[in-house]
């Protein structure tokens, strides 16, 4: 450079680097987090202006604090789990499934449906039966709609699945008001379908049932035929076509499966968990569902870390929100999960690419880190 | 007079991850000059004219325009410096209009008045001989029309360095020919301009020197009136290479793939292949020449089921595969691979290790519901070995290889499954020399073994030494089909520019009919009345 | 008559809200931003607005030109944010726009707590008393005249929108960016720029429809359902098939289906009915434009997708 003033370089430029190792990857993300974490506390102590050892406790104490407080945590992590496991295959394959929380509700309608109509009239187990049987059709219907469209036509499924939640919202709204007579529109709770409990833990079925699901949702997208073809339609539509795969039996068979996971997530909140019928009974998991799967690189097994994660501090806030109640809402929580998504999700960025600065000096620095 | 120079680069360099594209280039252009840039497939042209129109930015060099030093961050840059690129790959916006493409990115301060910027547009083509309607809209148009959008965008900006990628490698002789005279007014009108090609008629042809690129080396740079063909052609692919690709002698079998009457149409609805005839028999390489685009993909789509035929019959050892699924087409014997111009695209995973791409079409045999990646590796490895393929492990993605390894998997995995009939285009698209035999020896030991080829290639060198017959096709029709040994290069080049139609000339002769086809004439004429009745039947049963 | 031109002047009010968020949710697309984010984007707008109220307090001008400036700034800030993961970032935008409305909906519900709402019900006057004289005109008035200041402007914007989209230099640079950013960038249109400043002013414009929503149409009382409103902005962009102008008719047309049940004798259950007719009727305009295929009508190309000049 022989004129520095009047030949200027652009002061760094980007380009897409070659994979780095996993451990890096590892690094960068748990920095990531940890920066999420300093922020957030940070936040918190300007906000609260505590010790925030005392608040961190709180939070602690909130997911932990006792024997059931522990396994609620555990339960809460296992609904949206078990909804981030049911987006996980539908998004490997590049559908952008966001009406996880439509799939979710139309499941609870359909297995409370069950209750309120035949519930009295049917032995217990085969109640039990016929809800599973109606939440995994209900739930599997919801999601193919959208498939089926996007099959045929192309139509854009996000926005499509998108409007979908909230037909299924309306369609609650609906049949409550047409079930309560007062015309209050809130369901008591519900006598008969009410899941077995294992010992004396109400959580316990629940949490096995979901564990279940993520270990066979591993072996399903890693060893099965269908989780490769999944694999092959996710990476290129043209591929996949050309390897014979029938992408419109794939994206139709996929979203069944997924749909119905969701119909399953609403059977367990009306049977097991809540036993009573509203709409916000999915509480926008469905979209939390969607960031927890796409953090943990549709692995099922990393999943579970990154939806506790995300438990982990809804819970917390909740239980800051009842021990500094003027100056603490339940919505922290969100802020703080919100806070580290966003530095998970920006991290990405330095894991997949090279910054080059302009000085040939540094030049050499990042030529090692690069390598 | 002094020649003023335009553009000068030195030393330029540029490296994606591990791979080189251009290294240590120097290059300069005259004004009132056409400079052709050589290079074969791959050896870093359009990588080191992006660098000049700001698309990508140089590791290394320096790049002047008229003697003073620049720096050219973006494309804004270029236009800065009057340099304009016309892309291979037209860069216009398909729902905007001609006029609405054209003044896409110019701040001149004017207010935005697409009339005036239509009557400009009209000026600027009749200037130079063009021929075009500003209010037409991208998508509707035809891809020399799109080429001329292109050009005015560049001329409407007053640039006065010009680059042209490939340009005639999607036009007609025609086209072509017009093409030129524009170029030639504007070298008269005190342009510069850059021409890249690989078609050494085309250097000779039109420009006054010609710079010799190589595996992103640069080579040297000649006048035109002081070369010849061979000359270039000795610069371009470094020593002189004797084309000796071995044309194995084989028996020939009883047709295995019989196409009659084929038309196919082609994503825009216009027609791909029009009226072909042809057959291949097993121990037979019959190659298909023609310039890019005129059916090549559509036939290969159409054989291997993913493109359904207008009309025509394809008959496989006397059966019609007509219909049926791709997966039954693959299982019939019949391997198609088609090596796109990003060299990844259809055929292979790019994100998926060799041994998960090598299942990819067999993943589904057997009855258990799981994948067998044992047996998938297992192969991998006998592959990795065979063909001599590149890689730190069996898990290693293919994106992540280099070219010529990437193209064997694709065709190793080809062969792998036994085939009968392997249909392969531009199998050594971008290869280097030594890559490129590996790939041939391999056609031919598969034709030793009695399959029969069908060889969809660029360079008609490699096709007249490899194959046994050749195909021409323009603009979807088959021009003839001759023995390799009987004709010439150029008698090739005169049917792929439709200005020698044998059907013509020996009108007493049927191409591409076998005599003694698997299928007598009855039965192909019932053959022909079956599908009638089955569309009438689907007809019907659809109102 | 009299029910029917309340029923209309209510649509307005309500669609208003949507029209804040179609208008600047249609921006953001055109650039090829997918923006999920809106429905945050609208909360924190809301709150942007509120927090500049309880800080005026309820002097007239001066309050509605605060809450409005604080309101864009608030929004336009998570456009920001929401532009530097995806452009700069090249983060995923379902997931980041997902995000950022998890994000903002808890900030708002979390700050909103803290921030004194007693003079909201005053202030909101300020909001929704523009002219005086409609109430003389009769009916014409009540349709036409009888709105805040916030109404006119929100059509203005979306007419100024629509302008700018077709007839001016610049609109024609961002749709170009959002369906080509390769061809925008090689033309040397800075695509990064174009997001950024097109997905910013979208959603400062979006955040406008937060604060209508509470200070206008529910006349400074607090609810927690802005992010509803948000996602039917969404649902009118594909309605109104990227247009700002037909989203000027779209918008009343559905906020008079949402209020619908209000005006008509059904039962609670069929309210609900009718309120999910927006959502329904969306879904059959995307299977239709999807089904006919015509170019004009289609998402622009690179919807959703970010751009990397480098990529190889």
């Amino acid at each position: 450079m022989t004129n520095e003033k009047t030949v200027r370089e652009p002061l760094f430029h980007i380009s897409k680097r070659d994979t780095l190792p996993w451990w890096k990857c590892w690094l960068i993300r748990i920095a990531a987090v940890f920066a999420a974490l300093v922020l957030s506390s940070l936040l918190i102590i300007v906000l609260v202006k505590k010790n925030p050892v005392e608040l961190y406790a709180s939070i602690f104490n909130g997911n932990f604090g006792s024997g059931t407080k522990t396994w609620l945590t555990f339960q809460d992590t296992a609904i949206l789990l078990c909804i981030a496991l049911a987006v996980t295959p539908a998004f490997k394959m590049k559908f952008w499934n966001i009406g996880a929380e439509g799939q979710v509700l139309a499941g609870c309608l359909a297995s409370a449906a069950c209750v309120f109509y035949i519930g009295s009239s049917v032995p217990n187990w085969l109640l039990l039966v016929i809800m599973t049987v109606c939440a995994i059709l209900a739930g599997a219907i919801w999601a193919v709609i959208p498939a089926v469209f996007k099959a045929i036509f192309n139509t854009n499924e996000t926005l499509f699945t998108l409007m979908m939640n909230y037909i299924a919202t309306f369609l609650i709204a609906f049949f409550l008001n047409k079930w309560v007579k007062s015309g209050s529109g809130t369901l008591g709770i519900l006598e008969d379908g009410h899941f077995p409990v294992i010992g004396d833990n109400p959580s316990l079925l629940t949490v096995l049932i979901v564990l279940f699901f993520a270990a066979a949702m591993f072996v399903y997208l890693k060893f099965s035929k269908h989780g490769y073809e999944i694999a092959v339609v996710g990476e290129s539509v043209n591929t996949a076509k050309y390897a014979g795969i029938n992408v419109k039996k794939v994206i139709i068979r996929t979203l069944i499966l997924s749909g119905a996971l969701c119909g399953i997530t609403g059977l367990l909140l009306v049977g097991a968990i809540n036993h009573t019928l509203t709409t916000s009974l999915a509480g926008g998991r469905g979209f939390t569902a969607i960031m927890v799967s796409w953090l943990a690189k549709f692995n099922p097994l990393y999943m579970i870390l990154t939806a506790f994660i995300v438990v982990f501090f809804q819970k917390g806030a909740n239980q800051l929100a009842s021990d500094f109640p003027t100056l603490m809402t339940k919505d922290f929580g969100d802020i703080i999960v919100g806070i580290i998504f966003l530095f998970i999700i920006g991290c990405e960025f330095f894991i997949g690419y090279a910054i080059k600065f302009r000085k040939r000096e540094k030049k050499e620095k990042t030529a090692e880190v690069t390598e | 007079m002094e020649k003023q120079t335009a553009l000068e680069l030195k030393g330029i360099s540029k490296y994606f991850g591990s791979v080189v594209a251009n290294k240590n280039v120097n290059l300069s252009v005259f004004k009132n000059e056409i400079l052709s840039l050589l290079g074969e497939n791959g050896s870093g042209k359009t990588t080191l004219m992006n660098m000049i129109s700001g698309i990508y930015f140089p590791d290394e060099g320096q790049i002047f325009i008229d003697g003073e030093e620049v720096i050219i961050r973006s494309p804004k840059d270029a236009f800065k410096y009057k340099i304009g690129m016309i892309h291979q790959h037209f860069k216009l916006v398909d729902v905007f209009s001609a006029a609405e493409n054209v003044v896409l990115g110019i701040d001149d301060g004017e207010k935005y008045n697409i009339k005036q910027v239509n009557s400009r547009v009209r000026e600027i083509a009749e200037k130079y001989g063009f021929e075009i309607d500003p209010q037409k809209k991208i998508h509707e148009m035809s891809v020399s029309e799109k080429q001329t959008v292109e050009i005015i965008k560049v001329l409407y900006r007053g640039a006065d360095i010009l680059i042209l990628d490939e340009p005639t490698a999607v036009l007609t002789p025609q086209e072509i020919k017009k093409l030129f005279g524009v170029l030639r007014k504007m070298r008269e009108d005190g342009k510069s301009i850059i021409i890249i090609t690989h078609k050494l008629n085309e250097v000779m042809e039109i420009s006054d020197r010609v710079a010799i690129l190589r595996k992103g080396e640069y080579i040297g740079t000649v006048n035109t009136a002081e070369t010849n063909e061979k000359q270039l052609t000795e610069m371009m692919v470094g020593k002189k290479v004797e084309l000796k690709i071995e044309r194995v002698k084989t028996d020939f079998d009883r047709p295995l793939l019989e196409l009659r009457d084929l038309i196919i149409k082609k994503d825009d609805g216009s027609t791909a292949i029009d009226g072909v005839n042809f057959y291949i028999r097993g121990g037979e390489i019959l190659g298909v020449a023609g310039v890019a685009g005129c059916g090549q993909k559509e036939l290969c789509e159409a054989i291997a089921g993913l493109r359904k035929l207008e009309s025509g019959f394809i008959m496989h050892k006397g059966e019609s595969i007509v219909g049926l699924p791709p997966k039954e087409i693959i299982k019939k014997g019949i391997a198609m691979s088609f090596i796109p111009e990003d060299r990844l695209g259809m055929g292979l995973v790019p994100s998926f290790s060799i041994t998960d791409n090598m299942m990819l079409k067999t993943y589904g045999e057997g009855k258990s519901p799981f994948v067998n990646r044992k047996s998938a590796r297992e192969r991998a490895n006998g592959l990795i070995e065979r063909l001599e393929i590149v890689t730190p492990s069996t898990e290693t993605p293919v994106r992540r290889l280099s070219g010529g390894n990437v193209q064997k998997v694709l065709v190793g995995r080809e062969i792998e499954s036994s085939p009968n009939v392997i249909v392969t285009a531009y199998p050594v698209r971008g290869l280097d020399i030594n890559s490129s035999y590996a790939i041939y020896d391999i056609l031919n030991e598969q034709k030793k073994n009695g399959v029969g080829i069908l060889f969809i290639g660029e360079d008609l060198d490699v096709m007249l030494a490899l194959c046994d017959k050749i195909m021409v096709l323009c603009h979807g029709k088959n021009m003839g089909i001759v023995h390799a040994e009987k004709t010439t290069k150029e008698q090739l080049g005169l049917m792929m520019t439709g200005a020698l139609d044998l059907n013509e000339q020996k009108k007493d002769k049927v191409f591409g009919k076998a005599k003694d086809s698997n299928l007598t004439e009855e039965q192909w004429s019932a053959a022909e009345e079956r599908a009638e009745a089955e569309k009438e039947f689907k007809e019907k049963s659809d109102d | 008559m009299g029910v029917f031109v309340s029923f209309l002047s209510g649509a307005v009010r309500l669609g208003t809200t949507f029209l804040y968020g179609s208008t600047g949710e249609t921006l953001t697309e055109k650039s090829g931003h997918l923006n999920l984010g809106i429905p945050g984007i609208m909360c924190f707008g809301a709150l942007g607005g509120c927090i500049g109220v309880s800080m005026v307090g309820s002097v007239p001008v001066l309050t509605v030109l605060v809450a409005i400036i604080f309101s864009f700034c608030f929004a336009g800030l998570l456009g920001l944010l929401y532009s530097f993961l995806t452009v700069t970032l090249r983060c995923n935008q379902n997931v980041t726009g997902l995000t950022i409305t998890t994000f903002g909906v808890g900030c708002t519900n979390h700050f909103i707590s803290q921030v004194n709402t007693s003079s909201f019900s005053r202030a909101s006057t300020h909001f929704t008393n523009l002219f005086t004289f409609h109430e003389n005109l009769g009916w014409f008035g009540e349709l036409f005249l009888s709105y805040g200041i916030m109404v006119y402007l929100a059509i203005a914007i979306a007419i100024l929108a629509s302008l700018f989209l077709t007839k001016t230099k610049k609109g024609l640079y961002l749709r170009a960016v959002g369906e080509n950013p390769a061809t925008a960038d090689a033309a040397g249109i800075s695509v990064t720029a174009y997001r950024y400043v097109a997905t910013i002013i979208g959603s400062g414009i979006a955040g406008l429809g937060g604060l209508f929503y509470i200070m206008d149409y529910l006349t400074g009382s607090w609810e927690y359902t802005i992010d509803a409103m948000g996602w039917l902005s969404i649902a009118l962009v594909i309605f109104t098939v990227w247009k700002p102008n037909f989203g000027i008719l779209g918008s009343f047309l559905f906020g008079g289906l949402y209020i619908l049940a209000n005006y008509v004798a059904v039962s609670f259950a069929m309210m609900n009915i009718l309120k999910m007719i927006p959502f329904f009727v969306t879904i059959v305009v995307l299977i239709v434009t999807s089904i006919v295929g015509k170019k004009e009508t289609q998402p622009p190309a690179s919807l959703g997708l970010n751009y990397f000049r480098e990529e190889r």
